[in-house]
């Protein structure tokens, strides 16, 4: 590096190399972080952004490189000894004891003595310290379990801040939470950053890079191909780097004639097994020629929505009509006779209910058409026509690797969802529904998917998507619902639709209240 | 009021005795359960702490020997278990019972090969036993109406395991709810990666957790050879150990409620003891095994979800890995 003058840098990675069995994860990984800035590490999944911060925190052992702390060598071979150099992180998945307090959580590995008394006053006192200055507000004694996530969140971070942190790592920390709850943690780092703090945020999201921080580099399949200075780069480049070469842009939809009304749901009401109200009085009409989009924090219905759209679970109220026939309340409601009807439905969860794991791609090609007389010879299933099926339609949606005997778990996220949407769009349903279309996909799969579903509409079929992502809700929808907790708050249509507006209602404020 | 305190007095002695053995055994389980290993194997080594116990006393002649002898044992079996759940992440049911079938035959199969009593040990003198304490002043206090005897034969009169046992109920209490370690123990149960990414090694609190509990069942095995029991014999702890992990489900894996159901069990066993033989009018003979199962069945009722839930530490029973 050619800037010999200044202080050190935060954080120095040469050469760090690690290998899960025959997974190469970080490939020889140069990084320079400096002090006090907010540094983001951007790439698809699975391009090693995760595996490297984990070795920076001492969670895995590099094989290879050095790690230099203020110009300093530092052996990280634990947690422990990354907390020792103040180095901190938010994971992910939240490392809190739901059934501890606030206090108890942030105290945990930092007790300040053999009884926990002495400290426990000195952490209340710091706690409220730090929630004034960083507007970090949590009650102490609250039960983490009882916390929505972004308070949860901010406790995670109060901990990392009450150990002395010097350099935090967020770990995709926005996934979870609301637009509102995302610029209040933006609120929150730009505080850290300016008190001379050094922030390392890894996420997929553009937006968020843009949006806070000072450098950002680039990693792709388990290497880093660019550094660049956040100012003096564009989401295009970005996403270019990520994926190795030039995104399509955006283009605004293409115009449909309103075609007939094929799916409608009036006051529908859906209960868990646990006797929950998931999805409460609910009212929909979907069109041919439209993709309508349901947006909403994970959890606020729209699983239990899909699921009883889907004839997979009894609604308790209410009526579903379909391509103008009343099939709920009615004999025979159920997945099998809605696809008979022409529903396809590609569900929220692919590795659960979409496909077959331990079996290979070509049974989860035909998985739900398996009465099929295209592959059924005399009663049996003909091994030979489901190859050939299953290659066909591996070629026509570009799954990777075109292989119908290789085992289902083995392909990427994103091939998986190919394999499963071409199954079902093959078949040219009258509705399509599709929940999570690009969840843990990559960009170039993410494009592909895309396509596909404005494909289905131009083709004047009507196609439902369930999305936490607003950005893919805003690029795909004709039209916008968004669910908080089992309700649908109101409908937006994409041209009106902005993500402030849209985070609101998903935080339960509904449109005239906003206003 | 003599009369009822006729009958009342032993009775109430004998739910102490009889809750003594439950209540060393269920806080061994509750150290255990609370840094995440399930521990069915509280019966065997509640075994070998009896057998080492009543083996050295008969030795030795003493009863001290006895108990740390019966704590190494139950120790150096509990470390075998934490081996095997811990360090080798295998499955901690399995490892339980195979401690419980192991500690049955070995200590069936030493004791016919070093005293040759068939399977027994020799019958303990006073001295190599724990012998009822008298209270001071348990003679002056005797002409006090109802109160000296209550002092002098319920309050006192008690080994001294019982009272060690009564106190470790707000010892434990006060380790888990104030002190680091119940802090990092218990957040190893509940959330093992949340205790590594603290800095702190999951492992090292599971055996300590496992050790602690081994310390608890020498002691409680100790107690039913030396100070219920005057000697070894097959088989001796009889079920103590899975009546000892159903108080502690029952207890809520919470001292204070622990301590609460294991008296309440001793009352029932107690109860049990002295109805031996009665006979009630127009049944015949009293059935005294329908008290004897009711542990067992208040055990199932209360997992049923009968009675409010049973939450048990949510990690236990879960060997800790680390994701990838």
């Amino acid at each position: 590096m050619g800037a010999p003058a200044g202080p050190p840098p935060a954080i120095e990675l040469r050469g760090i190399d690690k290998r899960f069995g025959a997974v190469h994860a970080n490939h020889a990984i140069d990084l320079v972080v400096r002090r006090g800035h907010i540094h983001g590490i951007v790439g698809e999944n699975g391009a090693g952004k995760s595996t490297l911060m984990a070795i920076l925190h001492g969670f895995y052992q590099a094989d290879a490189g050095t790690i230099l702390v203020n110009g300093d060598e530092a052996r990280i071979r634990d947690s422990r000894d990354a907390i020792r150099l103040g180095i901190e992180m938010v994971h992910q998945h939240f490392m809190l004891v739901e059934r501890f307090t606030v206090l108890e959580n942030v105290m945990l590995g930092a007790e300040g003595g053999a009884l926990l008394a002495r400290g426990a006053a000195r952490a209340r006192a710091e706690l409220r310290r730090l929630g004034a200055q960083y507007g970090l507000g949590v009650d102490p004694d609250a039960l983490v379990e009882d916390l929505p996530v972004g308070a949860q969140q901010r406790v995670e971070i109060l901990k990392a801040l009450y150990r002395g942190a010097e350099v935090l790592i967020l770990d995709e920390p926005t996934g979870v939470l609301t637009p509102q709850e995302a610029d209040d943690l933006f609120r929150v780092l730009r505080a850290l950053r300016d008190q001379g703090r050094t922030v390392l945020l890894i996420t997929h999201k553009l937006r968020e890079i843009m949006a806070i921080t000072d450098r950002v580099s680039v990693m792709r399949t388990g290497q880093m191909v660019a550094h660049r200075d956040t100012a003096t780069t564009t989401p295009a480049e970005l996403g270019e780097l990520m994926i190795g070469r030039r995104l399509a842009a955006p283009a605004p939809l293409p115009p449909m004639p309103r075609g007939p009304v094929l799916l409608e749901a009036r006051g529908l009401s859906v209960r868990d097994p646990a006797g929950v109200e998931r999805v409460k009085d609910a009212d929909l009409v979907l069109r041919g020629g439209e993709i309508l989009g349901i947006a909403g924090v994970a959890g606020n219905g729209q699983g239990e929505l899909l699921e009883a759209l889907t004839g997979i679970r009894r609604p308790v109220a209410g009526e579903i009509r379909f391509a103008g026939e009343t099939v709920f309340p009615g004999p025979g409601f159920d997945a099998a006779g809605l696809r008979r009807r022409g529903l396809g439905h590609v569900p929220e969860d692919r590795l659960r209910s979409g496909l077959l794991r331990q079996d290979s791609a070509a049974a989860s090609a035909i998985l739900g058409y398996q009465n099929d007389p295209r592959w059924r010879r005399g009663g049996l299933l003909s091994p030979a026509a489901m190859a050939a099926h299953a290659a066909g339609l591996m070629r026509d949606f570009d799954v990777r690797p075109p292989e119908p005997a290789l085992r289902s778990a083995l392909f990427s996220g994103g091939n998986q969802q190919k394999l499963i949407l071409g199954r079902e769009i093959e078949r040219d349903p009258k509705v399509l529904l599709v929940g999570q279309p690009t969840r843990g996909v990559d960009i170039g799969g993410i494009n592909a998917i895309h396509q596909r579903l404005l494909a289905h509409r131009a083709a004047g079929r009507a196609v439902l998507v369930v999305s936490v992502e607003i950005e893919e809700i805003l690029a795909l929808s004709d039209r916008i619902l968004v669910m908080c907790d089992g309700r649908i708050m109101g409908e937006l249509t994409a041209a009106e639709a902005n993500e402030r507006e849209l985070g609101l209602m998903m935080a339960g404020v509904t449109p005239d209240e906003a206003a | 009021m003599t009369e009822a305190l006729d009958i009342l007095l032993p009775v109430l002695g004998a739910t102490l005795r009889l809750a003594t053995p439950l209540l060393l055994a269920a806080l061994a389980g509750l150290f255990s359960e609370r840094a995440g290993i399930v521990d069915v194997g509280l019966e065997g080594k509640m075994l070998v702490g009896a057998f080492a116990a009543a083996a050295t006393a008969a030795v030795t002649g003493d009863v001290l020997p006895g108990v740390l002898a019966a704590v190494a044992a139950s120790c150096l079996l509990g470390m075998v278990h934490a081996y095997g759940c811990i360090t080798l992440r295998g499955s901690q049911v399995v490892s339980g019972m195979a401690i419980n079938i192991i500690a049955s035959g070995l200590t069936a199969t030493l004791a016919l090969a070093w005293f040759g009593m068939g399977g027994q040990t020799p019958a303990l003198p006073a001295a190599a036993r724990f012998l009822p304490l008298d209270l001071p002043g348990a003679d002056a206090l005797a002409d006090v109406p109802v109160l000296g005897r209550i002092y002098a034969s319920l309050i006192g009169g008690q080994t001294m395991l019982v009272y060690l046992a009564l106190l470790l109920v707000p010892v434990s209490a006060f380790v888990l709810a104030r002190t680091r370690f119940g802090l990092r123990l218990r957040a190893a149960g509940e959330h093992p990666a949340a205790v590594d990414t603290a800095g702190v090694s999951v492992a090292r609190l599971r055996y300590a957790g496992v050790l602690i509990a081994s310390v608890l069942c020498g002691i409680a095995g100790a107690y039913v050879a030396t100070a219920q029991g005057a000697g070894f014999q097959r088989d001796m702890i009889a079920g103590r150990g899975y009546i000892a992990l159903a108080a502690m489900i029952l207890g809520g894996w919470r001292p204070g409620r622990i301590l609460l159901t294991c008296l309440l069990f001793g009352l029932l066993d107690a109860v049990a003891i002295r109805l031996q033989g009665a006979v009630l009018p127009g049944i015949g003979a009293f059935p005294v095994q329908a008290i004897q199962a009711l542990p067992y069945l208040l055990t199932v009722v209360l997992l049923a979800g009968f009675m409010g839930r049973a939450i048990p530490p949510r990690a236990s029973g879960q060997p800790y890995v680390k994701e990838r």
